[in-house]
């Protein structure tokens, strides 16, 4: 059961982490950021590590999401074509 | 942004900030502490300043609030650390462990209670802390977006 817990939010991490790389929408890619942060927090608490949990949950999901939002509304929203 | 997000988001700010003093005043007790508790709350003001329109939202957040906030709890830190001195003990000495009165009660061996009224000055540094953090990270969201409304570069969204 544990195991399966931690496969389950280490497969998300490396998915969520890999869309906050692909996406092309840079809303959609702050959004997978705070998804990545939250999965990340879980982990801490699962791992015994709730001050972490605490401290992630807050700035990673919360402090930088806002931050990130605000940076993709004041400059473009799509990324450059390469 | 939308009215779906300004209503939630007056709906959520007190649940925040009450999470976030609940961190701050059981950092003893519990996981967390003042640096937690203090983001948790920044985490409640910058809800606020992403959901509504900047000319709402500045005249009720002001940046002299957070400077009070950032420079009383910078000044409480050193002044508790260093009235541990004046008491002929160490930088840093918890004077107020064991006297009964503030924080003072002695904890009992074992499985911790839950006893507020425990622990010397570590409650009262991670006030300390909390407001500090509070502050400081505060702060950093006001400049962030005075800069960006200074600027006027987000004229496409209608602030």
């Amino acid at each position: 059961m544990d195991l399966a817990i931690q496969v389950l939010i280490l497969s998300g991490l490396i998915l969520t982490g890999l869309l906050v790389f692909y996406l092309q929408d840079l809303l959609h890619s702050a959004i997978a950021f705070a998804a990545f942060s939250f999965l990340m927090s879980v982990e801490f608490y699962i791992l015994q590590a709730p001050d972490v949990a605490i401290a992630e949950a807050g700035i990673g999901a919360g402090l930088t999401t806002a931050i990130l939002i605000k940076a993709v509304r004041s400059t473009t929203r799509r990324e450059f074509d390469r | 942004m939308s009215k779906i997000v300004s209503a939630a988001a007056d709906f959520l700010y007190p649940f925040v900030m009450i999470f976030g003093f609940y961190i701050v005043l059981h950092g003893h007790l519990t996981p967390g502490g003042g640096f937690q508790g203090g983001a948790v709350i920044a985490t409640g003001v910058a809800l606020m300043f992403a959901a509504h329109r900047y000319r709402d939202i500045a005249p009720i957040f002001k940046k002299a609030i957070f400077n009070t906030c950032e420079t009383v709890g910078l000044v409480l830190f050193i002044g508790l650390a260093f009235a541990g001195l004046f008491y002929g003990k160490s930088f840093m000495y918890n004077w107020l462990a064991r006297i009964p009165g503030l924080f003072g009660e002695q904890v009992s061996y074992g499985v911790n209670p839950g006893s507020l009224d425990t622990g010397g000055i570590i409650p009262l540094l991670n006030i300390a802390v909390g407001l500090e953090v509070l502050g400081a990270l505060s702060l950093v969201i006001y400049y962030l977006l005075t800069y960006v409304v200074q600027m006027g570069v987000n004229k496409h969204h209608g602030q």
